[in-house]
């Protein structure tokens, strides 16, 4: 029960993005995508949305999630994007309601009751349906997140990507994203989350995957993988782990970029 | 709600339809619009009004006043689709070189001598500017409203110098004139055969794009997130827009390139229903047809018996309404 990758390449115009990757991500828990910006996190994730050619294997539950029917593969997968913006005269309703496209027929009329009521949960799980008749466009970005996340939740996934959707975030929204995924995976769901904060990574993911270039370069639980030789090595910077006295993880503490290393 | 919204549009359709068939030089009332009408689908014996105003009715006015309802419902459809797949609330079939296309393989067509393939010029036309106008986003890099837009007036640009060439170089006299005032839009002299042509593209197009009306709002966040929805985004695309260029070309064959018919009413439904396609496509689609037909209706009458042609009215309105929508989104355009 867990999302499955293994020999994973991918090209775009001959030139290789993704180099055999294999990963796994257990269910119920959340696995956190590590990297800095060009190692290949958003193509992973866009290989398992079935939106480009990709060698190599993707499995979750036993399904082959590339060459499975959209709808389908739409029913059992959510994806929220780092930001989301519409022109369209959306309310937040309306946004969340989105999620239930996968299970509508095409000449459905309205939401069916049995939708609505999803659509109702996922707002207030998301903590949205105060503001469910606000038009997305007049929320914050944190707000905006969130209602992205509960039309995520409207597709009742088992597998819910996430790609660096804390970036745009103040402090409050990225910790209150967090906690509610947090809920989710202790729920059953297995959360794949792709993120720059390694601190916010350390604190909140069970397991950590860190792509360089690429190729895989680490897996394993944050304090397993998290140390001054990776930092250097992945993201070409000196850093120093500060213990924390209260029990939790370690806290990161970046001191400079190392000259002249690639990343 | 919506369901009620619609059939008052359709009410106000087909009353509409009746009080423009009345209205015009020879005074008729809407009793005998409906005595002809009725005569002629076989349920009168005999008609109660003159052969003269009989005709009126039955070979002039009536075909137009269809013709006007078939092309409005067309051009609208068109717009709001393409609004809709490229996320350019300025897109208009008008506005991104369509017609001018069609327009250009429709007089390409008729100058050839091959006038009964007309339509089909047109739609070869406007699918080469349409496929011409996606080679140049892509060459960009992306289309944003603006670049489609400045990429339309591109296009424009070379297919009606094309087709002023074409005109100066081969036509003459009357045929001469009569092109010019189908260039400009105009709906003179639509016959059946026009109306039914409308009715035809109307019924293969519009089931096709209304059954992808909620697809259509998973375009809302863009490619990607409507393909997390399970939505076949390429496939989805190529049908719909070459839906709307096939809609496109015939309209403009049949009346001329009359513009900014799918940006005005789009905009316009959108504001009283909201931006979700299963209610705005049917919607759009017939206060299209009311304002083609009381724009075309104003076109024969306001200056009788002269006639401006219908696209100099619905271009008087188009542009400030442009301007609006401009202003109302120029954050992103």
């Amino acid at each position: 029960m867990s999302l499955l990758i293994t020999g994973l390449s991918v090209q775009k115009s001959g030139r290789p993005i993704l180099t055999d990757v294999s990963m796994a991500a257990p269910s119920g828990r959340i696995t956190g995508l590590l990297g800095p910006n060009g190692a290949g996190k958003s193509t992973l994730l866009a290989a398992m949305l079935g939106l480009l050619p990709a060698e190599g294997r993707i499995t979750f539950d036993g399904h082959d999630l590339p060459n499975m029917s959209r709808r389908a593969r739409a029913r059992m997968l959510a994806y929220v994007e780092q930001s989301a913006s519409t022109e369209e005269r959306l309310t937040v309703q309306d946004v969340v309601a989105l999620g239930r496209i996968p299970f509508e027929a095409a000449w459905q009329a309205a939401p069916s009751p049995e939708d609505a009521d999803i659509i109702a949960r996922a707002m207030q799980e998301a903590g949205v349906a105060s503001f469910a008749r606000r038009r997305f466009a007049t929320l914050s970005g944190g707000e905006q997140q969130r209602v992205q996340l509960a039309r995520a939740l409207a597709q009742q996934p088992r597998l819910l990507l996430l790609d660096e959707p804390t970036s745009h975030l103040d402090i409050q929204a990225q910790l209150q994203l967090l906690t509610l995924l947090r809920r989710k995976a202790d729920a059953g769901v297995t959360v794949l989350i792709a993120l720059h904060d390694l601190n916010l990574a350390a604190r909140f993911c069970d397991h950590l995957v860190v792509l360089s270039q690429g190729r895989l370069a680490a897996s394993g639980t944050p304090p397993d993988i998290l140390n001054p030789t990776l930092l250097r090595d992945v993201y070409g910077v000196a850093a120093r782990l500060l213990s924390d006295e209260t029990g939790g993880p370690p806290t990161i503490v970046y001191d400079s970029a190392i000259p002249g290393s690639a990343t | 709600m919506t369901r009620f919204s619609f059939l008052a549009l359709l009410a106000l359709t087909l009353l509409s339809a009746v009080v423009a068939v009345t209205l015009g030089p020879a005074d008729i009332t809407p009793n005998e619009v409906w005595s002809v009408i009725l005569h002629h689908l076989g349920l009168f014996p005999e008609s109660p009004v003159s052969r003269l105003r009989d005709a009126i009715v039955w070979e002039l006015r009536l075909p137009r006043v269809l013709t006007a309802l078939g092309v409005g419902a067309g051009l609208a459809l068109s717009g709001t689709v393409m609004q809709a797949i490229t996320r350019n609330p300025l897109a208009d079939p008008y506005l991104l070189g369509l017609s001018s296309g069609a327009a250009l393989g429709a007089v390409t067509f008729l100058l050839l001598g091959l006038a009964l393939l007309m339509p089909l010029g047109a739609f070869l036309g406007s699918l080469g500017a349409l496929a011409l106008a996606l080679v140049i986003a892509t060459l960009l890099g992306g289309a944003t409203p603006s670049r489609a837009i400045l990429t339309g007036i591109c296009i424009s640009a070379l297919a009606s110098a094309a087709t002023s060439f074409l005109i100066f170089w081969s036509a003459t006299g009357d045929s001469y004139r009569e092109i010019l005032s189908w260039l400009m839009g105009s709906l003179s002299g639509s016959l059946w055969a026009d109306a039914a042509l409308a009715a035809a593209v109307l019924l293969l197009c519009a089931p096709l794009i209304l059954a992808n009306g909620r697809a259509l709002d998973a375009f809302a966040f863009g490619d990607t997130a409507a393909a997390s929805l399970g939505i076949d985004v390429p496939r989805l695309r190529w049908t719909l827009l070459g839906a709307t260029a096939l809609l496109t070309g015939i309209m403009v064959a049949i009346g001329g390139a009359i513009g900014f018919v799918g940006l005005v009413v789009p905009h316009a439904v959108r504001l009283a229903v909201g931006s979700g396609h299963r209610k705005l496509l049917p919607h759009a689609m017939l206060a299209g047809a009311i304002f083609m037909l009381w724009t075309d209706t104003a076109a024969r009458t306001l200056f009788d018996p002269r006639e401006l042609p219908v696209g100099v009215i619905t271009a008087l309105i188009g542009a400030p309404v442009f301007l609006l929508v401009l202003l109302r989104y120029r954050r992103i355009t």
